[in-house]
């Protein structure tokens, strides 16, 4: 083969992975955890706070071209907890809340990504903290881009459904039972 | 008859004289207790009590403002009365500047102001842990300097009523009788 030919049989192959869509060419499969945040925010006699998730990893994979082969697997250590304050650092970590010396880890495993629609999709799957497992599922806004895409979404749980405040801790007079997950995921693509 | 000061400034001198004994009892007492939900809700409870007191001496300031008070007894000297004066605004200006002060330490500290749970106050500082620590002990401060004052507020009306036996005591007393 020529060196003319072994140019135009690559540009040959270079346009026909374009036509059939440049978008379908990136498969996402790695979190930046540097540039993503999970979150949460809850609820304490009426005031609304933020906390952070310091620490998490995850596995994932999600195909544009078939969104609903995607999966992850995401990890959240509890020590690295930050719930706006040094005292409730301490305090969360105890065994009437994470219990994080016996769970140290919190995790969700999807079993069905749903396509709403544009770039929406209904995530399901289990979520496991502080040896509880109950099934969950809410809703994911994708936003292409090169090289790195966003997934955002907001997961909503209740503690007392994992134990998490017993004790004192267990009325929601004070410490509200509804707890939102916020997320901002970066992914970047799969490595080749 | 001695001059007395009008009703509304009886009754809203006793409710603040209260609620400020109440809320600075409860601030000492809360604020050294472990993290637990009767801590939280003692918080709230504290900061539920300061902005109802920023608001009733503010409508007190206003009252102040466009209603004579009695005059005080020529038997004082000027410089005492001068001092009585700049002791009163100074009270006045502490009553306003303490709940500010908390209101700005809970949110350098991240922790919005709701009043009952209700009325979210706004947050006029971004989140900073070392703005509110200092903010806790400007707060402390001029806590402990509104009691140093009290306790000379409170020595004072005694003494003229005891000592001097006039009438600044009793013209700032309810008084129960029609007479």
């Amino acid at each position: 083969m020529t060196h003319t030919a072994l140019t135009r049989s690559t540009l040959a192959a270079a346009l026909a992975l374009g036509l059939a869509g440049p978008a379908q060419a990136i498969e996402y499969g790695t979190l930046d955890t540097t540039a993503s945040k999970v979150g949460f925010r809850y609820t304490q006699m009426g005031v609304t706070l933020d906390g952070q998730f310091k620490q998490f990893s995850a596995q994932l994979r999600f195909d544009p071209a078939r969104p609903e082969a995607a999966s992850t697997t995401f990890e959240v250590p509890l020590a690295g907890i930050d719930t706006g304050s040094p005292e409730g650092d301490d305090e969360v970590k105890a065994k009437t809340w994470f219990d994080t010396a016996n769970h140290p880890v919190a995790r969700f495993v999807s079993s069905a990504v749903k396509p709403l629609g544009g770039n929406r999709f209904e995530v399901t799957g289990e979520l496991s903290i502080k040896g509880k497992t109950r099934p969950v599922s809410f809703p994911v806004t994708y936003t292409p881009g090169a090289p790195t895409a966003t997934f955002e979404g907001a997961l909503p749980l209740r503690r007392g459904d994992f134990a998490i405040g017993e004790g004192d801790w267990a009325s929601f007079d004070i410490v509200a039972n509804n707890v939102v997950v916020v997320f901002h995921l970066i992914a970047k693509p799969l490595a080749q | 008859m001695e001059p007395r000061y009008t009703p509304t400034a009886i009754t809203l001198h006793w409710l603040i004289a209260l609620g400020i004994t109440g809320a600075f009892g409860l601030g000492v007492y809360m604020h050294e207790l472990p993290l637990s939900p009767t801590k939280l809700q003692l918080y709230s409870w504290h900061k539920w009590a300061g902005v109802t007191l920023f608001l009733l001496i503010l409508f007190r300031l206003g009252w102040r403002l466009t209603h004579p008070v009695p005059t005080l007894p020529g038997t004082m000297s000027p410089a005492l009365r001068l001092a009585a004066g700049a002791a009163h605004w100074v009270l006045y200006a502490l009553m306003l500047a303490i709940p500010l002060s908390g209101w700005l330490m809970s949110s350098a500290k991240g922790f919005q102001t709701v009043w009952f749970g209700l009325v979210p106050l706004p947050d006029l500082l971004a989140k900073d842990a070392a703005l509110g620590d200092t903010l806790k002990d400007v707060h402390e401060a001029l806590n402990f300097t509104l009691l140093g004052l009290v306790v000379l507020h409170t020595a004072a009306a005694l003494k003229h009523h005891f000592i001097d036996r006039d009438s600044v005591l009793t013209r700032m007393l309810p008084r129960f009788r029609k007479s």
